[in-house]
């Protein structure tokens, strides 16, 4: 029995544990931060931001709207007012610059909790489990929006766990959690990365301002891949690698795909720092090293990929 | 396609999986309206913030922030949770726990984001969160002839929004009632009086207004409103015609 590839064990090995979780750290770090922000209200009497992910005011002055929940209000025949349009304007505008989904990766207070699942998953050796095509989440997200508009209500904040938690951490009521522990439940069991890669619709929002955003993680030194897979294996998006990473039919080093989440960990466990992060236009692709040719006698990258 | 047999496979699948997608994003769209279209009825006892648009255009336009939460300064609003009560996330509040102050710069409707609460309100007084209504008349202290007056006392609209009328005890027969008496053109629906009802049970109560107020039918007209309005007879020359009374037995 040959033991099971740790991914990101090797980047740990080669480049130290700082350089190898780097981007997960400041990634739990940010999540964390922004729920002081909001934290810091209720329990220490400081406030900064009020509100939750789906609306809130920062210091006072700065409105913050989440698409999603704009997109119910107008199924549901509402035109919402200025301010909450306001901030619409500026999530919209941020994310159009910073990623689309990083929201999902460096705010979501979900993403910790799926990212446990896939963890767990990937060290207990749980198989893939039932795999949904990947517009599942389009399709939910419109059956959502139709399910506002024939209620007439913001349907889906009944059940949002993006929102739920952040309303059980600052308002107190513990049944939202109930929804998380399924969404964790789900993850682990069920689908692989079912819930944030194939059903959020808000993340599938997001996902719609990544497709023209401006930070992007690229595939730049491409050529010194050597197939170890570990970034396939962290990436909670994995389809979005390919392209970027193999350059087949003449596709450039950045992923552009909107699903890819700027959470990094393929920057963090690649042995070869092959991605790095940078903007959309980046075509800059590293010269490939000079020798170490592939090894002989390892599989075709795309029957693993498909692994 | 037989000689591609693998092809029409393909296509199977793809359009199966498709329709397997479809039909369960289509199932989970209409256990959500489910959901939604459940959570739609208010209980009795939660009240909307001052400026509520009405219940159903409310749950259209509030995003669940809290923002109005955080901008109450007496901690009266709460927001809903996932288990029984309002639409989960809604802001409420329960007059018999802490009732509404009335803030004159109505600060709730001020952080409202998206005009659920609804900036039209500039005038406190003319909130109107619910109606109060004596639920209770058999345990009313006033209407049983004690001076209690507690509700007329605290209400913040006094004198208008509920008032004290006077009649004649008949269990005495020698003292007078004084009847608290809401006026639902007046009442805020803060729930003060319900909140001070001096009783175990209160024997007041603010309720929902879809659930208190009747509603005549848009094409009623009152006869002596009109005539007034008029400044005469609407038909004129109607017949008075003699009253009958019951004939005295010899």
């Amino acid at each position: 029995m040959t033991a099971r590839r740790i991914p990101g064990r090797a980047a740990w090995a080669q480049h130290g544990f700082w350089r190898a979780h780097r981007l997960l750290v400041l990634r739990r770090l940010t999540q964390l931060g922004v729920l002081a922000l909001f934290l810091s209200g209720p329990l220490a009497g400081v406030w900064i931001a009020k509100g939750t992910l789906s609306a809130s005011l920062t210091v006072d002055v700065i409105p913050l709207t989440d698409p999603f929940v704009v997109l119910q209000s107008l199924a549901a025949r509402h035109w919402p007012e200025a301010t909450a349009l306001t901030g619409l304007g500026i999530v919209v505008a941020f994310y159009l610059v910073f990623g689309g989904r990083t929201f999902c990766a460096w705010a979501c207070p979900i993403n910790p909790v799926t990212d446990l699942a896939a963890w767990l998953r990937r060290r207990l050796g749980i198989e893939k489990g039932w795999v949904m095509r990947r517009e599942t989440r389009w399709l939910a997200a419109f059956a959502i929006l139709a399910a506002s508009a024939a209620t007439g209500t913001i349907a889906f904040e009944l059940i949002n766990p993006v929102t739920l938690v952040y309303r059980a951490a600052l308002f107190g009521g513990l049944a939202g959690l109930a929804v998380v522990a399924a969404v964790f439940a789900f993850d682990l069991v069920v689908a692989r990365d079912g819930w944030c890669g194939h059903l959020c619709p808000v993340g599938a929002t997001y996902g719609l301002i990544g497709k023209a955003t401006l930070l992007r993680v690229a595939a730049r030194g491409r050529a010194r891949c050597d197939d170890c897979l570990d970034c396939f294996a962290v990436c909670p998006e994995p389809h979005v690698i390919a392209p970027a990473l193999r350059g087949r039919e003449g596709a450039g080093p950045v992923i552009v795909s909107g699903d890819c989440t700027v959470c990094g960990r393929c920057i963090d466990v690649c042995p070869e720092r092959v991605f790095s992060l940078t903007h959309r236009f980046d075509t800059r692709v590293d010269a490939p090293p000079a020798s170490a040719p592939r090894p002989a006698g390892r599989p075709a990258p795309a029957a693993l990929e498909r692994a | 396609m037989a000689s591609e047999p693998h092809h029409s496979v393909n296509r199977r699948r793809f359009v199966q999986g498709t329709l397997r997608t479809a039909m369960g994003a289509g199932v989970g769209g209409l256990a959500l309206a489910l959901l939604a279209r459940q959570s739609r009825s208010l209980p009795a006892d939660a009240l909307r913030p001052p400026g509520a648009l009405p219940e159903p255009n409310f749950l259209a336009a509030c995003v669940r922030c809290g923002l109005c939460v955080r901008a109450c300064p007496y901690d009266t609003l709460k927001l809903a949770d996932l288990a029984a009560g309002p639409a989960g996330g809604t802001p409420y509040f329960r007059a018999r726990n802490i009732p509404c102050e009335m803030c004159e710069d109505i600060p709730c409707v001020k952080a409202c984001p998206t005009g659920a609460l609804d900036k039209s309100l500039v005038d406190i007084t003319a909130a109107r969160m619910g109606v109060a209504v004596i639920v209770s008349r058999d345990t009313c202290l006033n209407l049983q002839g004690l001076r209690c007056d507690v509700c007329y006392r605290v209400c913040p609209v006094i004198d208008k929004a509920i008032t004290l009328e006077q009649s004649h005890n008949r269990r005495t027969g020698k003292h007078a009632v004084f009847e608290p008496v809401v006026h639902p053109d007046a009442c805020t629906g803060c729930g003060k009086c319900e909140k001070s009802c001096v009783l175990t049970e209160a024997a007041i109560k603010v309720l929902p207004i879809g659930l208190a107020a009747g509603r005549q039918d848009a094409h009623y007209r009152r006869g002596w409103e009109e005539k007034r309005k008029a400044g005469e007879e609407l038909v004129p020359g109607l017949i008075d015609l003699p009253d009958r009374l019951p004939e005295m037995k010899p």
